[in-house]
């Protein structure tokens, strides 16, 4: 009885947490997190040896270490050598870093999908490669890459609950709070699961309802 | 026609030289696809390019649009510089080029994302800057010209082969070129819709556009070609009229692949043509 009274009472502030902090800061670094990865693509596209090669570089150590190193190298790390971050910027920062690698191979791969032609044809009336690539080509890459990059925004989602270990007030951090008052640990913790479950269903259906407009010009 | 009909040829057909280029030649590594190319090209001329696949064709048709980059060789639109690839090509000297001509894909090439309208005024409104409103209303001209007037808010999968490429024509139509370029615009088509296609390339060379025609269509090369250039191994065997090329070809390699098109069942080929 009394553990229905907490769940109940501890829902609002878990999934305020979740509004105020998991879901901003997600969005956020996606958001950031995808313009880099554009602008990674476009490098490790690019004939520039220099310029694919500083991408492939970037893409490697992001891949190659844990998110929660990169996390802490930035938050507890960079003081040491006189850059202090605030607890929000750094895992900003961090999760947009983490998209930008992973999510700059997505787009690469998008791109490359869209057949040689329609840069062709692109240039054929009169386009520059920029007009090509923004009006033609990512267009097409966009249909592509949503699943893909669908997941690595769930991922995302899940993976803010990290943020929680520098100090960030988000959903997770919330719910530790609340199981080490109450003492209630696997009841706070599944119901945060939970949420963490219901965002990304809400996520999901999103995913969908994008696919099927960006499926439009596609013979099914 | 007024000057801003979209249906008149952008170049008069008063005959004068419109394009000339000389000594093209292209290598992609070691191998050499063209060696030295001569072709001149007169306003309201129709010049065929025919010859065995690997020959050479689309790689002369794709230089003139600035989509290949030939290795020496000089050519001279009317009205711009003349470009000499003896040395790097300016941007701008390429971006000139396409502004005068305008290709049409084996592949179509349709934007598939956009609509049939939005594929033909994408390069007006973009490129040319031309006012959207005027736009639509030239490419709803056009399209009504090629009978796809009911097609215009369809995507591009939605239409047949011969419509893809009907629209493929008027996307290259509006940009008011002066010089039509068609690589193999049948090629990729169901036998049965060949004729609505060639039909339409057929009435624009009628109305005195200018066009370079790579195909293997010889029952559209002999109606429709003003010169007829057969190439083989990258250089341009024969050249002439339609007539002289296809009844009494001077070269042995000429009447060899005539005679493979022409009659591709018969045994011996050319060995059993007497000269």
């Amino acid at each position: 009885m009394t553990d229905w009274q907490l769940a109940l009472d501890s829902f609002w502030p878990l999934l305020w947490g979740g509004i105020t902090g998991t879901i901003p800061l997600a969005v956020a670094s996606f958001a950031l997190g995808l313009v880099l990865a554009l602008g990674v693509a476009l490098m490790r596209i690019s004939r520039n040896r220099v310029l694919s090669g500083i991408a492939r570089f970037y893409i490697s150590v992001i891949r190659g270490t844990p998110l929660l190193v990169q996390l802490f190298v930035i938050f507890y790390g960079m003081p040491s050598i006189g850059i202090t971050i605030d607890p929000w910027p750094s895992a900003i920062i961090a999760f947009s870093l983490n998209v930008g690698g992973y999510a700059a191979e997505v787009i690469r791969a998008a791109i490359l999908s869209v057949p040689k032609g329609q840069w062709e044809a692109g240039y054929t009336i009169g386009m520059s490669p920029g007009t090509t690539l923004t009006r033609l080509i990512l267009p097409q890459a966009a249909r592509v890459s949503v699943p893909p990059l669908s997941n690595t925004f769930i991922s995302l989602v899940k993976d803010t609950s990290l943020a929680s270990l520098i100090l960030v007030t988000e959903m997770f951090r919330v719910a530790q709070e609340i199981a080490a008052f109450s003492r209630e640990f696997l009841l706070i913790y599944i119901e945060a699961a939970l949420i963490y479950w219901l965002f990304c269903l809400v996520l999901s259906s999103g995913q969908n309802l994008l696919e099927k407009r960006l499926d439009r010009y596609v013979a099914h | 026609m007024s000057p801003t009909d979209p249906l008149a040829p952008a170049a008069t057909p008063d005959d004068s030289v419109l394009l000339s280029a000389r000594g093209i030649r292209k290598s992609f590594g070691d191998n050499e696809v063209l060696r030295s190319i001569d072709l001149e090209v007169r306003r309201g001329e129709v010049v065929v390019l025919i010859g065995p696949s690997g020959s050479g064709k689309t790689t002369v048709l794709r230089s003139l649009n600035g989509l290949e980059t030939p290795s020496a060789g000089t050519i001279d639109f009317a009205g711009g510089p003349v470009i000499d690839f003896a040395a790097p090509v300016p941007k701008a000297q390429r971006y000139a080029l396409r502004d005068r001509s305008a290709m049409v894909f084996q592949q179509h090439n349709l934007f598939p994302h956009m609509t049939v309208i939005e594929n033909v005024i994408e390069g007006p409104v973009r490129v040319q800057k031309v006012p959207k409103k005027q736009a639509v209303a030239e490419a709803s001209a056009l399209l009504d010209r090629v009978g796809l007037a009911e097609k215009r808010d369809a995507y591009p999968f939605e239409l047949s082969g011969g419509q893809q490429q009907r629209v493929g024509i008027v996307r290259a139509l509006a940009l008011k070129p002066q010089l039509l370029l068609f690589d193999e615009p049948t090629s990729a088509l169901d036998p049965e819709l060949v004729g609505e296609v060639l039909q339409v390339i057929k009435e624009l060379a009628d109305e005195g556009w200018t066009m370079v025609v790579v195909t293997h269509e010889l029952s559209f090369a002999r109606q429709a070609a003003d010169e007829v250039l057969f190439m083989d191994g990258g250089v341009v065997v024969e050249r002439g009229a339609p007539g002289a090329i296809f009844t009494n070809p001077t070269h042995e390699r000429t009447r060899r692949f005539l005679d493979r098109i022409l009659r591709p069942l018969e045994d011996g080929g050319a060995d059993d043509v007497s000269p």
